[in-house]
């Protein structure tokens, strides 16, 4: 079929690549169940969390965990595959936010925080985080003042990042479990932040 | 290359399209051509360099005109074809019509022998244009940073894309003001890009 006729549709396509993969051997049929089953059980928020509430609550194991971030995850329980080499976690501070990205892609510890949302591997994300941060971060609900310090992160290679979010001072005294629930995705990739708002926001 | 999908940096997008809590998946086919990258790198057919470069070699238009699980069911099809183990004339029988693929590559290029760089050093990207696959972001291309963190050495993209022989080597995350990297046309934040050895040099 000439390829000036239309596009096929596109479940066709990815039904048809699937075909020729199996015919050929190169993938299970079980495969789809086994991805689907990483995706809903093991690489969500819920791994990223615990770790969160760990470190905010265990000081040798934030050590360890700002030490190494693989290590110290995997201590957790948490895997990370093979091409992720290298875990760096980016702690937040009352004066200091830090923001991942993927200019180039969309390379994400999705083993650990979960898969990257539409918007992050998007062309918006990818073109104008690195250059109007705070605006972007203001559209997405998180306004920051000029006393924070924006550090924005561009996943480039094998290393991956993950973001540390603040711990919210009223949850002094909290257990890991907790403080568990308050740990979402978006803090975790630094599009939001834990606090009351009135700590970070702009004054005027 | 210098492609259509280095987009750090580049004007004229509008807002994140952001919704908290927003799904991954929108359709099934979208899980199934996850599941297929994945599979088809853990049989070893392509690696994770060969994948991401068969993306950034989309046709530009196509490329901005696929959602993100088109580009990757486009780079998976393109690769099997590439490698033998599909021909496009299956593709679009199966499929029932065009099935647009990746255009050609380049030739990939070998890492540089390179001396190593300290925490705190200076740093300059050279200017380099790269016909194959490259891990650098356009708007870092001879621009001077301090270099804060080293990475374990990871296989060296320029050549992993193309099938080289293997080459490993650092990473160095360095940090960039975006006073620096677009003059009074930016936020001020600082933007912190791991850069392999190869493609920095020591600052003037």
């Amino acid at each position: 079929m000439p390829s000036s006729t239309e596009v096929a549709d596109i479940e066709r396509r990815t039904d048809a690549l699937e075909k020729i993969a199996l015919e050929r051997g190169l993938i299970k049929p079980a495969h789809l169940e086994a991805f689907t089953h990483k995706i809903e059980g093991e690489w969500t928020p819920a791994t990223g969390a615990a770790i969160v509430a760990r470190a905010w609550t265990d000081p040798a194991f934030k050590a360890r965990l700002l030490a190494n971030g693989i290590a110290a995850s995997a201590e957790m329980g948490a895997t990370m595959p093979v091409h992720h080499r290298h875990l760096v976690v980016l702690e937040n501070t009352a004066t200091v936010h830090n923001v991942i990205c993927c200019t180039l892609c969309s390379c994400t510890a999705f083993s650990i925080i979960g898969m990257p949302p539409d918007w992050y591997k998007d062309l918006e994300y990818r073109s104008r985080v690195v250059r109007e941060s705070r605006t972007v971060l203001g559209e997405m609900g998180l306004r920051l003042g000029e006393q924070m310090e924006v550090r924005v992160w561009d996943t480039t290679a094998d290393t991956r990042y993950i973001v540390l979010p603040y711990r919210p001072p009223e949850t002094a005294g909290w257990t890991a479990e907790d403080l568990k629930p308050l740990v979402t995705k978006e803090s975790m990739i630094g599009v939001a932040r834990l606090e009351k708002p009135a700590s970070y926001e702009p004054r005027n | 290359m210098d492609g259509i999908h280095d987009m750090g940096g580049r004007q004229g997008f509008g807002k994140v399209r952001y919704q908290d809590g927003t799904r991954i998946y929108h359709h099934a086919w979208e899980i199934k051509a996850n599941s297929l990258s994945g599979a088809l790198v853990g049989a070893g057919l392509f690696n994770m360099d060969e994948y991401r470069h068969a993306i950034e070699r989309m046709e530009p238009r196509h490329y901005i005109n696929a959602g993100y699980y088109e580009r990757v069911l486009t780079a998976c099809a393109s690769l099997c074809v590439e490698k033998g183990v599909a021909t496009i004339e299956q593709l679009e029988r199966m499929a029932g019509g065009a099935y647009p693929l990746a255009r050609p590559s380049k030739p990939g290029r070998e890492q540089r022998a390179a001396r190593d760089f300290a925490i705190g050093e200076r740093v300059t990207v050279r200017s380099e244009f790269v016909p194959g696959h490259h891990r650098m972001p356009g708007y870092i291309r001879g621009k001077t940073g301090v270099v804060i963190q080293k990475s374990p050495d990871f296989p060296f993209p320029d050549a992993a894309a193309h099938q080289m022989q293997e080459q490993w080597e650092p990473t160095y995350d360095v940090r960039f003001e975006t006073t620096h990297l677009w003059p009074d046309a930016s936020e001020k934040a600082s933007v912190t890009v791991a850069v392999f050895r190869s493609y920095l040099q020591k600052a003037a």
